[in-house]
């Protein structure tokens, strides 16, 4: 996925005639400034292919922050919830106040509060999509127990998981539903 | 930061309800602009406009003269072009049944209208920071069902 971005984003900048370089966490860094017009222009060419152009540096990073936790919590091994702070401050070489202070700054809720909703998230598409008991989907997600991944889930949503399970179904036999 | 304002609209046929709704909504941290509408027939004649300024998430009572807000529910996601539009049910409290059969439907949040204005704020603090989150961090929106 990373590397088909890089290429679309080589080939249009390519295209451009606009100067870059890549470096090695697949930021774009450009050697001269850019225009405003010659910026609507990229934005054009890369929104086809979905990409878009983030001008803020903490944008971005909050960007990264996120991609980082979402890694971490697709990892099939395990990591429980303690060392999210020691793996994010050494991947992203920035101290974990700073990170946590920036994150919360730009997205208005906190690193923890992230992590929550992302695993419930996870939770939800595993329960829907591969039809794994609640049990393994807890031991997946490093859960102490079912019972705590139900009360997670319920403090989350404000349902329980089987009422999600059973809300999804019935709407997807909903007549003229879009989704 | 210079990330847009959250376009919020509110259908809701009680005045009372609309200003506290919008008196709290300015207490929330995340930027917005808010439309009002007094029932489900202005909300539908808004949305269907042609050059209609989509709002990123609806509140909706349920019990409004003219057309409820179950009606305006089926018909906002009967249409393709409001796919991207979260609903949030606005409503006093029913049943679990109730509440069940809106997301059904295709609500998105269910929110008890609570008796006091702290209250308020924080419930819609909560909904538009996680509803910002399944807008900004890839996450699936049929999956996004929050009764709170």
């Amino acid at each position: 996925m990373v590397t088909v971005c890089k290429i679309v984003i080589q080939e249009q900048l390519d295209k451009l005639g606009i100067p870059y370089e890549l470096n090695t966490l697949g930021e774009v860094e450009f050697q001269d400034p850019i225009s405003i017009a010659r910026r609507e222009e990229i934005n054009v060419m890369l929104g086809k292919y979905g990409i878009e152009l983030l001008d803020d540096q903490k944008i971005i990073f909050v960007q990264r922050i996120k991609d980082t936790i979402i890694e971490l919590i697709n990892l099939d091994e395990k990591v429980s919830s303690a060392k999210f702070s020691d793996y994010l401050a050494q991947r992203l070489n920035y101290s974990y106040g700073h990170i946590s202070k920036l994150f919360s700054d730009v997205t208005y809720t906190s690193i923890e509060n992230f992590i929550i909703l992302q695993k419930i998230e996870r939770a939800k598409l595993l329960i829907l999509n591969q039809s794994l008991t609640l049990t393994e989907v807890a031991w997946k997600l490093n859960y102490s127990s079912v019972q705590h991944l139900s009360n997670q889930f319920k403090k989350t949503t404000g349902i329980t998981p089987t009422a999600f399970q059973r809300i999804i179904k019935m709407r997807r036999l909903q007549p003229g539903q879009n989704s | 930061m210079n990330q847009p304002p959250l376009h919020v609209l509110l259908a809701d046929d009680d005045d009372d309800d609309r200003m506290i709704f919008k008196d709290a909504l300015e207490e929330v941290r995340v930027k917005t602009r808010l439309t009002l509408v007094k029932d489900g027939i202005q909300l539908m004649d808004y949305l269907l406009q042609d050059d209609c300024d989509y709002p990123g998430i609806v509140f909706l009572d349920l019990n409004m003269p003219r057309k409820g807000g179950i009606e305006c529910l089926r018909e906002i996601r009967s249409d393709k072009r409001f796919n991207n539009i979260s609903l949030a049910i606005y409503s006093t409290s029913a049943s679990d049944g109730d509440i069940e059969d809106t997301f059904i439907k295709g609500a998105n949040v269910y929110i008890r209208k609570p008796n006091d204005f702290a209250s308020l704020v924080k419930i819609l603090e909560d909904v538009i920071t996680i509803n910002w989150q399944y807008h900004n961090s890839d996450l699936n929106r049929e999956n996004f069902v929050l009764s709170i």
